[in-house]
């Protein structure tokens, strides 16, 4: 299967232009053009060029080692794939419920994640482009810049994200790839003076962070031509929501809808994933295609993240954040919105969700108890399941009797969204770039659509023993000595 | 130190500081005993010297010498804490670390890891050579204890705590030089078809991450772990919690 401009009926006679890196997202990816003499665009790809295989160096360690292993897959949510892992681990110790005080911690840290990830990604990755235009001076279109001309926007981005640091400091021992979760439970819970360090400072980052809805609200409102249509494309959405059905980035059961917002599944129990999604390999990318199994690989392709969850849930429990979902809501009109910088908003109604959650976490006592452990009947398989803020992010696992790994699947937000940013970049090249001279400000409308979905490139490549995949041998001369290929079929072939 | 020792004094310098000494102690158990640190790893206060590892090699009357198993004499000058000598402990560090398979960002040993305490009291600031990356499956047969070879920095403290102590013979180093490796006492080569328990001696001695216990993993938070609350040169073998 392959979609409009996924692949050129004869690019042998067409100019190629290439975007690599992407710059401003998490990873490394690249994206090619191909064009004919007249400037018109034949092919789009987004291609992530990163080579992980988490997957399978997983496979043959302890279980108890995952959750500490797995989060190094990245820098920026570790915490997600930390937490995830531990969500599935929980079934092989038979924690089915854990203590409130663990679940409150778990939670606490994952609010800090989002909280730190949000800001990260509009303050000091997008901004620069929302706030000076896509196509203005490049030596000024960066957080150095927004600095200067936005010192105090700017400001806020860097003490956001440093407060989501500290919370998961305090709940995982450190900044960056902790140790906080362990399957059944949380290894500590806050003293008072940790507590008391946080609920210092929570109230202005829940300031800041309506500030910041108000920010990209009031954007839409001014550009709504712009802001309504860069890259649109209508698709199918998909998030995890509450058992309430509120929004729930940490716990309960996955929902999607159609493009018109209509029900494809709910009340979906995640241990079930794999009944409802499938995974398709393309022999040109690292990054998996996932799609909805019942519409198939043509029409089941969705979007996860900020745009997908705020649209999905049905309330926020936070009242700051509720207030401005139904805003969202309002200004969307009958049908969802599908515009890729809504993410923006949706994201910083997401960040006011966090702030307000830490807040209220810190104002319960749970987060200081000293119960931090369950267990319960050994198990030998869990899935966990947790919204990252870039979406939805699965975390597959198998075990033995001798608690080593068999197994382990890992489907990840920005694989969610694969075919969702293709979309989006084609959206774009056709809009801006066809029959155009191409510039480097008409390149970056490109790169300003992959940003949206705040893209994790280098979390998305995990999988080993299913890509496309060619090794050479070279010798100190660079002469090719031998070469091993590997087909998307999976079948391998060597020259000599 | 005894009554003995200080009604009958007898010193040697370390490192231009008086050391006291008793007569039958190694230049390391007297200078421990006197709160000066040399770094060190297959020495155990617990256990027969075995002055393989040679990180705590010395220079003793300007001749080198391994500081756990020579012993002390009057009026010796021992020099440790020099550039010279520390730059010799830093590289034999960076081998062991390239020789096996030293993962501290996801081993469950790291903050109660003498290698990785050492290396950090060394400042070593990365392994320098070229790793190894030997392939070295993991023993996960026995109920309670996993063995993961590739931590191994072949100190024989677990051989000699099973031995010396146990009286079971669980563990042993097996061929020589380059190919020297830690083995199981066992028809199938497995920990699980040994008499290996938690009670032995061999299991708590570890100095790296060999020997773990199941499921115990990540529990103590960071801040809490043994190196994390004081360097390995103010307390060389603290008691571990969870170990």
């Amino acid at each position: 299967m392959t979609f409009a401009l996924e692949t050129a009926a004869n690019p042998e006679n067409l100019r190629r232009v290439a975007i690599d890196p992407v710059s401003r997202v998490e990873g490394h990816g690249k994206v090619t053009i191909l064009l004919d003499d007249k400037n018109k665009v034949h092919q789009v790809r987004l291609h992530i060029v990163e080579f992980r295989g988490f997957e399978k160096f997983i496979q043959g360690r302890p279980y108890w080692e995952v959750p500490v292993m797995v989060q190094r897959l990245c820098g920026i949510c570790p915490v997600s794939h930390h937490l995830a892992a531990s969500k599935a681990l929980d079934a092989i110790v038979g924690a089915r419920h854990l203590t409130p005080t663990a679940e409150k911690m778990r939670r606490l840290m994952h609010y800090g994640q989002i909280l730190q990830s949000h800001a990260l990604h509009f303050f000091h990755l997008c901004s620069p482009d929302l706030l000076f235009g896509f196509d203005s001076d490049i030596a000024k279109r960066n957080i150095i810049g927004v600095a200067e001309k936005h010192p105090e926007t700017a400001k806020r981005g860097v003490l956001l994200r440093k407060f989501g640091q500290e919370v998961i400091r305090h709940t995982a021992g450190k900044r960056i790839h902790g140790t906080g979760a362990v399957p059944g439970g949380v290894n500590k819970s806050l003293s008072i003076a940790e507590r008391d360090e946080l609920l210092k400072d929570v109230y202005q980052m829940v300031a800041w962070s309506r500030d910041a809805v108000h920010l990209v609200k009031q954007m839409h409102h001014q550009t709504p031509e712009l802001y309504n249509s860069f890259g649109a494309f209508r698709a199918n959405f998909m998030s995890m929501v509450g058992f309430d059905g509120g929004l729930d980035l940490y716990h309960g059961q996955l929902r999607a809808r159609d493009e018109s917002g209509n029900i494809l599944f709910d009340g979906v129990d995640y241990q079930d994933y794999t009944q409802w999604i499938e995974e398709e390999v393309k022999n040109w990318s690292y990054m998996k295609f996932p799609y909805i199994r019942s519409l198939g690989n043509e029409k089941g392709w969705y979007r996860v993240g900020p745009l997908s969850r705020i649209q999905n849930c049905d309330f926020i429990s936070t009242p700051l954040a509720e207030i401005e979902r139904r805003d969202f809501i309002a200004y969307s009109g009958a049908m969802p919105m599908h515009a890729p910088l809504g993410y923006h908003w949706a994201r910083m109604i997401e960040m006011l969700h966090a702030a307000e959650m830490i807040k209220d976490l810190l104002h319960d006592d749970d987060i200081m108890g000293k119960e931090l452990m369950a267990s319960g009947e050994r198990g030998y398989e869990g899935v966990g399941v947790i919204e990252a803020p870039r979406g939805t992010l699965i975390h597959h696992y198998r075990v033995d009797e001798n608690d080593l790994v068999t197994m382990c699947n890992l489907i990840v937000s920005t694989t969610h969204n694969n075919q969702a940013m293709n979309e989006a970049v084609r959206k774009v090249a056709q809009q801006y770039l066809h029959g155009h001279e191409v510039t480097e400000g008409l390149l970056n409308h490109i790169e300003v659509a992959v940003r949206a979905f705040d893209p994790c490139l280098s979390c998305a490549t995990h999988a080993l023993g299913k890509m496309p995949l060619q090794v050479e041998v070279l010798n100190e001369a660079g002469e090719q000595l031998s070469q091993l290929t590997r087909s998307s079929a999976g079948v391998v072939s060597t020259a000599v | 130190m005894t009554q003995d020792n200080i009604s009958n004094p007898t010193t040697f310098m370390l490192d231009n500081k008086i050391i006291p000494f008793s007569e039958g102690q190694t230049i390391i158990q007297a200078a421990m005993a006197a709160g000066e640190y040399i770094p060190h790893l297959c020495y155990n206060p617990e256990f027969k010297p075995h002055g393989s590892c040679k990180v705590c090699t010395v220079k003793a009357n300007g001749r080198q010498a391994a500081s756990c198993t020579q012993l002390a004499q009057a009026d010796m000058v021992v020099e440790s804490n020099t550039q010279q000598i520390n730059d010799e402990r830093r590289a034999l560090l960076q081998m062991l670390f390239v020789e096996g398979n030293h993962f501290c960002p996801s081993c469950e040993k790291s903050g109660n890891c003498e290698l990785q305490a050492t290396a950090y009291a060394l400042e070593m600031m990365s392994p320098h050579f070229d790793h190894f990356s030997p392939n070295r499956p993991l023993d996960a047969s026995h109920p309670e204890y996993l063995l993961d070879f590739n931590r191994c920095i072949l100190c024989s403290l677990c051989v000699r705590a099973s031995r010396d102590v146990d009286g079971k013979n669980v563990f042993a180093l097996s061929e020589r030089g380059i190919k020297t490796q830690l083995i199981v006492n066992a028809k199938s080569g497995k920990l699980g078809d040994t008499d290996f328990s938690d009670q032995d001696k061999a299991a708590h001695v570890c100095p790296v991450g060999v020997i773990i216990k199941k499921r115990v993993g990540f529990t103590i938070p960071i801040g809490e772990r043994a190196f994390d609350v004081n360097p390995i040169s103010v307390s060389p073998h603290p008691v571990k919690k969870g170990a």
